[in-house]
């Protein structure tokens, strides 16, 4: 029983592990490819589109409603201790920019055009089109992983900045129409303070989630086994993983930005 | 050439190919005949270096593929074959003829304005016309499998792997692929690997003929030789016969001893 429960943890572990020593190889294959050969430029505009088009409606839902609620929760703190809704703007807006914009346009990307990802490249695998990839002189992750990574990261920053706008747009509603702040107010509550750093900092972090999400995707993608329900399984894991991954580095990366003093 | 010595693999500790010893000859079509499941298709990943055999090594002109290492260089060691799939492997996001064309991109220095008139060349070739803007999904299984193998010659390779290229065909369609073959080797001087479980196109493509059983090569010999081989398995298989040496037969239905036994099988089964 308790040998059962060590074999199990211990081939976990072993399986973890070779699992991370294969994403590695994938990661430096991909470098060796984009330094060494052309970059599938059409590939990437579609790949871009694709991810535009399938997150653009969820991201902008969901970060809209996180703005108003922030605004709305700002609001009822700041009335109950000081009877008048103070710097609803400037919680708002520091928050979307750098902390939540980023995350939420990461974990909505992960769960839409990451998981879209995986599953393609899955049935790719199963069906043996990524061998016949390389019996037509060409190689997965030269075809199909680096336009995807790169259209996630020039993609998903500029989602990034969308989410920005519109959750502190959602914020705005609710200062506005709710709260009964002027306009005026809430802007200057937001750009009197909001610091080209400020903005860097959930900017930058962007960047890292967009790789994180595209390799990981792509490696669950690629390394599928078993038909159909491989399939299922892979995408379910690249969604998981990536969107765990999102919020661990989202705390290594702040930590690293504020130490360099991009904060 | 291609000679394969001594080519070992096992999928998780089971031995699939245990020491195979096959060369082929320049400009030669070898056929390659055994039960289903014996190994053929993981013996043409093996040559063409889609896996790794454990043991062994394969030489293509002078390449001895078990001893790249490097991607680039296992690309390198590819580019002189063509390859058609047993279950075709079309790219789904591609029409037709961007799937007919596609190594031409990264094999060869076509300028991409003949792409499309390269694509319907092939697809005439394969006996097929009027769908280079189909998309796969929208193919019958015959149709997508010569897709395929109209894929896997466009980019005129010099060796040329077939797995099944037959399979699922018509009769007469099945003629046409076989004179399509025997004319690649004939004109372009093509040296193949043909896997086929279709006697009347093994005989009539291959000069010579293997038979592949339990991991090994039981008999390579020119077609008229195997037609009247001595050897009993090799007999059985030609003959297409259920009795003989090779047990295939499904396993003949006994109907349980009494329900409570049947309950303790069910049970151990699921603990499995
Ligand atoms: N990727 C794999 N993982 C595990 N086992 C495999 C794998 N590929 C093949 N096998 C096993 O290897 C054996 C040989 O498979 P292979 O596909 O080479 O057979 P085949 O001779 O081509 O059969 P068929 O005539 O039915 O196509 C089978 O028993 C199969 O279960
Ligand atoms: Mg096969």
């Amino acid at each position: 029983m308790i040998g059962a429960f060590f074999g199990a943890g211990g081939r976990w572990f072993l399986e973890t592990a070779e699992s991370a020593g294969q994403f590695a190889l994938m990661v430096r294959s991909a470098a060796f490819w984009f330094l060494r050969s052309r970059v599938e430029w059409r590939q990437v505009l579609i790949q871009m589109l694709r991810i535009g088009v399938e997150s653009t409606p969820v991201v902008t839902m969901t970060t809209l409603f996180t703005g108003m609620v922030l605004a709305l929760q700002t609001g009822a703190s700041s009335n109950a201790l000081l009877n008048e809704p103070f710097f609803v703007g400037t919680v708002v807006g520091f928050s979307m920019v750098m902390e939540l914009g980023p995350v939420m346009s990461a974990l909505v990307v992960s769960g839409r055009a990451g998981a879209a990802i995986a599953a393609e490249l899955g049935t790719m695998k199963v069906t043996d089109q990524i061998d016949a990839l390389y019996t037509l002189g060409t190689d997965p992750v030269r075809y199909l992983v680096i336009p995807r990574v790169l259209a996630f990261v020039v993609t998903l920053p500029i989602l990034k900045i969308m989410a920005d706008f519109t959750g502190i747009f959602g914020g705005w509603v609710v200062a506005y129409f709710k709260l009964g702040i002027p306009t005026n107010t809430y802007w200057h509550d937001i750009f009197d303070y909001m610091e080209v750093d400020n903005f860097m900092h959930g900017f930058l972090k962007s960047f890292v989630f967009a790789f994180a999400i595209s390799f990981i995707c792509c490696f669950k993608g690629l390394t599928t086994s078993g038909g159909a329900e491989g399939v299922g399984k892979s995408t379910t894991a690249a969604v998981v993983v990536s969107m765990t991954a999102v919020l661990i580095l989202d705390y290594f990366a702040t930590a690293v930005l504020v130490a360099l003093g991009i904060t | 050439m291609i000679d394969a010595v001594g080519v070992r693999k096992s999928f998780r500790h089971r031995p699939v190919l245990r020491g195979i010893d096959i060369i082929v000859e320049e400009g030669e079509t070898l056929a390659i005949i055994g039960g289903s499941g014996c190994g053929k298709s993981t013996f043409l990943k093996c040559v063409i270096g889609l896996l790794r055999p454990d043991e062994g090594s394969i030489t293509v002109d002078g390449m001895d593929i078990t001893k790249l290492a490097t991607e680039a260089e296992i690309a390198q060691y590819r580019r002189r074959f063509g390859y058609l799939f047993q279950e075709a492997a079309l790219f789904d996001s591609l029409p037709v003829w961007e799937n007919v064309t596609f190594g031409l991109k990264y094999l060869t220095d076509t300028p991409r304005s003949r792409f499309r008139s390269i694509a319907g060349d092939k697809l005439a070739l394969v006996g097929l016309k009027d769908i280079e803007d189909l998309r796969p999904s929208e193919l019958s299984g015959g149709m997508k499998k010569r897709v395929a193998l109209a894929r896997a010659i466009a980019a005129e390779p010099s060796y040329i792997l077939y797995d099944e290229p037959t399979t699922g065909l018509d009769p007469i369609m099945s003629d046409v692929i076989n004179d399509l073959i025997i004319d690649l080797q004939k004109k372009l001087k093509v040296t193949s690997i043909v896997v086929t479980h279709d006697m009347r196109s093994a005989y009539k493509i291959a000069s010579r003929m293997a038979m592949l059983h339990e991991g090994k090569v039981l008999q390579v010999a020119h077609p008229e030789v195997i037609k009247i081989s001595t050897n009993a398995h090799v007999r059985q298989f030609v003959d297409g016969l259920s009795e003989g040496p090779i047990k295939m037969k499904i396993k003949e239905y006994e109907p349980p001893e009494d329900e409570e036994e049947q309950g303790r099988a069910d049970e151990t089964a699921r603990r499995r």
